[in-house]
């Protein structure tokens, strides 16, 4: 019945397990003192191959493969290319502002894979296990990438205090999965959607539903659930709260909607105020938050925070009966493209400004910026004023979409609330932007700074930053129609598919 | 010819970015990023003059329309074109944007090309908001010239610039979430962008009457701070002290007035006739409030930006009057407005070049030493104020009387008020700063009236104020056009073969 061959529906998930083995393998067998940058490039390579092989994934039919338990669709390309495009900015940007005598940089670029087969993984599986092996294999690179910068103490306080917290999280998340399996018997999504309406245990279900949005909620970093995200995103290298920031967060949104979307769409009345509920505290918490950092990492921690909350008003769309939405589905997932593209590339030039030991943390180091570095500054104001949301920004598109289907759906105080808290967010990022367009009056007093070295992979990475955001604001449309088809083919079958519908107690 | 008509208006908007594209990508060597601005503002410039070239007075609808979709899903077109309204508003864009590189030429030293690139993206922003016509297009390009203004006042602030620049962009940024939101839910009820469209729906629609009471007031609050009309003016005075001089010219007014009149009055006629008695009382309030506080200012800019409150307050007056003769004046008085506006504050930037303070105190005796700066300063102050024969006399006396005719004698007569101020705030200043005993501050500098350049912006925007008193019917016949005079009823911004296609127009559920 399926005539693709099973190894097709995992194929970058499986070009992206060969590139990092090989640069463990490779890695081991180098001689200490010997260079391994060029390792970068090949992980860089790999995860460029995972994306062609991701866009070629569209010409399979949609379907399952090794017994149902992963998807390819329109859907899962989508998340695909973006989580590959991120992680090889990543790499990218890794490459040249990795310190040259760092003895793991193999190890460094083979984790940073890894976490993209696991990122990549969760949003393909449609059965709860995989769901949850995936959701491991990322988040245990991620732990690990964390605390990368062993010799500062804040490293492995960010490492521990991420894996502590997250394994809590993960935990909550396999609890939901026992009691969906409990209530349903099966871990097959299309089967607990099919199942749960009629299931006879509804508050088993309830419980379920309940445990896997905390999970997931802490991974996304949306309020009450965000704690963590300050202590991670100060303590770990900023080429990696470029990846942290974006790549997980978009995995585990293509999660969330698969939860909510296809596999409970019959609890809409239950999960959609709570999402509701969630985006506000998130976007309020995270701004009140952001306005009194001084570091500029921890306000684009908080503010990632706020993205979140902009998110999750996108959850908030008009559903059909079945409580589905092909609106909401595809405004988040711009969302989701249009925040990573802005996100990789203003830590992309924190990296650059601050380096990879944080050398310049706080916003006042960012003073004069402009005058210092011209084009480092241009670009500071660039992505700070697409995260404010200025029309013909990708930041504007996500916005709008989001709000747009937020307001479609009936929210319009959750609407009003999220650009009120947009107008609020200004302030940080104006505050930011404007010192480092402000003539530093101390400029003869300070520390002469080093201009960064803007290497061939670093503007590499920039280019491609700044191009995704600029073409996410000015022609969002082919964007919009890719979400919008993945969004289409997030529904779960309908029952005629399987034969035995009829079992079903009425 | 009409392949010219149906780009003109692109031509028009993408010439200035172009230009900033072609800034960044210069050396900022031999004043080359000043050459290329002031080419491509030059440029712009005449292709505006295209615009009333060819415009066709008494056409029903708008000209040198261009209407392609965007995005399909919202439905977003590019839909841009003039009427009467915005045709000569878009052609003072045009001309104050080589008012503003002359003005800069001197005043700005230090990291050219991205003064110039910004202040080019910003010209590209306001020709955007004169001439669209699809809401999004709009709220795009409004959102846009926040941000070239806010990162130049930041930059080149005289004290605190970053801390003015974020009050500016914070003062107009929060407001445009409510309008958005309006925007976004007018979407959601009638499926539509187009403001001709939504003209016809939301006139014989069946929207809920609070809601679209709502919507227009998120869209009149916006406006409202962008003007500013009092009480919201708390970023003007910082914002006129920080801001570039080619930036200071054109913060203030227009973008805010057209809008009011465009996008309030033009989409939500009953709701802004409802409003209006409010907004006259605020408008004459800033009238009289901007004029005192313009009297007792020690900076010059301090003193122009309440000289500002006052005079677009006045318009404010004229335009919620929701009179025939008041609208055109209204228009003609932003014009104006415009035109006398960039002629002082290019002079008062001239003087602090030289003399580096904006306090009048310091000043005195310069007439002798700068005659022809004197001499235009005298001019431009009494075409502010409205001397006969000058531009503003015919502004102010379109309104002035409209609103006394048909409006309301009390309102008029304490706004007559105002204008007597203000001839005395502006007087005063003249005599401060150019007459009485030399100060020390004089003395102490060489005297260098102004150069050719600034001479030669300067002439012919004085030769247009004279103009603008004697032959207003130039420019008051395409305005006209557009304000149409009462069938029966009050008097509308819509043509009158709208009234019959709107009956068979129907509100999408």
């Amino acid at each position: 019945m399926n005539p693709v061959p099973d190894i097709f529906r995992i194929l970058p998930e499986v070009i992206l397990t060969v590139t990092g083995v090989t640069i463990m393998l490779i890695e081991a067998s180098l001689r200490p003192g010997w260079t391994r940058r060029w390792l970068g490039w090949v992980a860089a390579i790999g995860t460029t191959l995972a994306l062609w092989a991701s866009v070629w994934q569209l010409s399979l039919p949609a379907g399952t493969g090794y017994f149902g338990t992963v998807e390819t669709s329109p859907f899962t390309v989508f998340f695909h290319i973006l989580i590959c495009g991120i992680v090889l900015v990543a790499l990218l940007l890794s490459l040249d502002t990795l310190p040259e005598d760092s003895h793991h940089q193999g190890e460094f670029y083979a984790l940073i894979v890894f976490g993209a087969v696991g990122m990549c993984l969760l949003t393909g599986a449609v059965e709860l296990l995989v769901v949850f092996i995936a959701l491991e294999i990322s988040s245990i690179s991620t732990y690990i990438l964390a605390g990368y910068r062993k010799e500062t103490g804040r490293g492995p306080e960010a490492a521990i205090k991420y894996f502590l917290l997250g394994s809590f999280a993960t935990g909550f998340l396999l609890y939901g999965i026992a009691l969906t399996f409990g209530a349903t018997g099966t871990t097959q999504i299309y089967e607990i959607a099919r199942l749960a309406p009629s299931a006879q245990n509804h508050s088993l279900i309830l419980a379920a539903l309940a445990l896997m949005l905390v999970g997931i909620l802490f991974k996304v970093s949306a309020a009450p659930f965000h704690v963590w995200t300050p202590d991670v995103y100060e303590g770990a290298p900023s080429p990696v709260v470029a990846l942290l920031s974006t790549a997980p967060k978009a995995a585990a949104f293509a999660l969330l909607l698969r939860v909510v979307y296809e596999m409970f769409p019959s609890l809409h009345g239950l999960w959609a105020p709570l999402l509701w509920v969630v985006a506000v505290l998130s976007m309020t918490v995270g701004n009140l938050a952001a306005l009194r950092q001084q570091n500029v990492k921890r306000m684009l921690a908080y503010s990632s925070i706020a993205h979140a909350g902009y998110l999750l008003a996108a959850f908030s769309a008009a559903s059909d009966k079945t409580g589905f939405s092909e609106a909401g589905i595809a405004a988040a997932s711009f969302y989701i493209a249009a925040y990573a593209a802005m996100n990789v590339g203003i830590f992309a030039v924190i990296t650059l400004v601050s380096g990879y030991d944080d050398k310049l943390p706080m916003i006042d180091d960012f003073r004069g910026l402009i005058y210092r570095a011209p084009l480092l500054g241009s670009l500071l104001l660039f992505f700070l004023v697409s995260l404010v949301g200025i029309p013909f920004t990708g930041g504007f598109f996500g916005k709008f979409y989001s709000f747009s289907a937020a307001v479609d759906g009936g929210a319009v105080a959750l609407a009003i609330i999220g650009l009120l808290n947009s107008g609020l967010a200004a302030a940080y990022y104006l505050h930011l932007a404007l010192v480092s367009a402000q003539r530093d009056p101390s400029a003869a007093g300070r520390p002469a700074v080093a201009t960064p070295q803007v290497g061939v992979a670093v503007a590499a990475a920039l280019s491609l930053a700044v191009l995704a955001t600029l073409i996410l604001g000015i022609v969002p449309g082919e964007v919009l129609r890719a979400a919008q088809s993945g969004a289409h083919t997030l529904q779960a079958p309908p029952p005629e598919n399987t034969p035995s519908g009829d079992a079903v107690q009425p | 010819m009409d392949a010219i008509n149906q780009s003109i208006l692109t031509a028009v908007v993408l010439v200035p970015l172009a230009g900033a594209v072609l800034v960044t990508l210069v050396p900022d060597r031999f004043k080359l990023p000043n050459w290329i601005a002031l080419l491509t503002t030059l440029l712009t410039f005449l292709l505006t003059l295209h615009l009333p070239a060819h415009f066709i007075p008494g056409l029903p609808g708008f000209q040198f329309e261009i209407n392609y979709p965007w995005i399909e899903s919202p439905a977003i077109f590019y839909h841009v074109g003039v009427d009467g309204l915005s045709l000569w508003l878009v052609v003072l864009v045009g001309l104050l944007a080589p008012v503003g590189v002359i003005a800069s030429w001197s005043a700005i030293n230090e990291r050219r090309k991205v003064f110039y690139a910004l202040f080019l993206v910003q010209q590209t922003a306001m020709f955007g908001v004169f001439v669209s016509l699809d809401l999004m297009l709009y709220y795009g390009f409004w959102e846009l010239s926040l941000v070239p203004m806010a990162i130049l006042i930041a930059m080149y602030g005289r004290k605190d610039g970053p801390k003015a620049a974020l009050k500016f962009f914070l003062f107009t940024f929060i407001p445009s979430a409510p309008l958005l939101v309006a925007i976004l839910w007018i979407y959601a009820r009638t499926g539509s962008f187009d403001f001709v469209t939504l003209q016809i729906l939301l006139a014989h629609g069946n929207l809920p009457a609070a809601a679209l009471g709502w919507a227009a007031l998120a869209f009149l609050f916006a406006f409202a701070v962008k003007v500013p009309v009092f009480p919201l003016h708390g970023w003007l005075a910082d914002t006129f002290s920080e801001a570039p001089v080619a930036l200071a010219m054109v913060v203030a007014g227009k973008l805010g007035l057209y809008s009011m009149l465009r996008f309030h009055i033009g989409l939500f006629p009953a709701q802004a006739r409802a409003a209006a008695p409010y907004l006259m009382a605020l408008a004459v309030i800033g009238i009289l409030y901007g004029a005192c506080l313009a009297l007792v200012q020690r900076d010059f800019w301090r003193l122009m930006a309440f000289a500002a409150l006052s005079h677009l307050s006045l318009i404010v007056l004229a335009i919620y009057g929701f009179t025939f003769t008041g609208w055109t004046g209204a228009i003609y008085q932003i014009l104006n407005h415009g035109v006398v506006d960039a002629a002082l504050f290019l002079l008062l930037g001239a003087l602090e070049v030289r003399y580096a303070t904006s306090q009048i105190d310091a000043y005195g005796g310069l007439a002798a030493r700068m005659p022809r700066a004197a001499t235009l300063f005298v001019i431009a102050s009494l075409a502010m104020i409205g001397l006969p024969m000058l531009g503003g006399f015919v502004g102010e006396l379109l309104i002035l009387s409209s609103t006394f005719i048909e409006v309301s004698r009390a309102w008029t007569v304490a706004a007559a008020l105002g204008v007597i101020l203000g001839a005395a705030y502006m007087l005063w200043l003249v005599q401060r700063i150019f007459y009485g005993p030399e100060s020390k501050l004089a003395t102490s500098r060489p005297a260098e009236d102004i150069h050719f350049g600034e001479l030669a912006v300067l002439a012919p925007l004085a030769v247009l104020m004279l103009v603008m008193g004697l032959a207003p019917s130039f420019w008051t016949n395409s305005i006209q056009s557009s304000v149409h005079p009462p069938p029966s009823s009050g008097i509308t911004l819509m043509p009158p073969s709208f009234r019959q296609i709107s009956i068979h127009a129907e509100v999408r559920r």
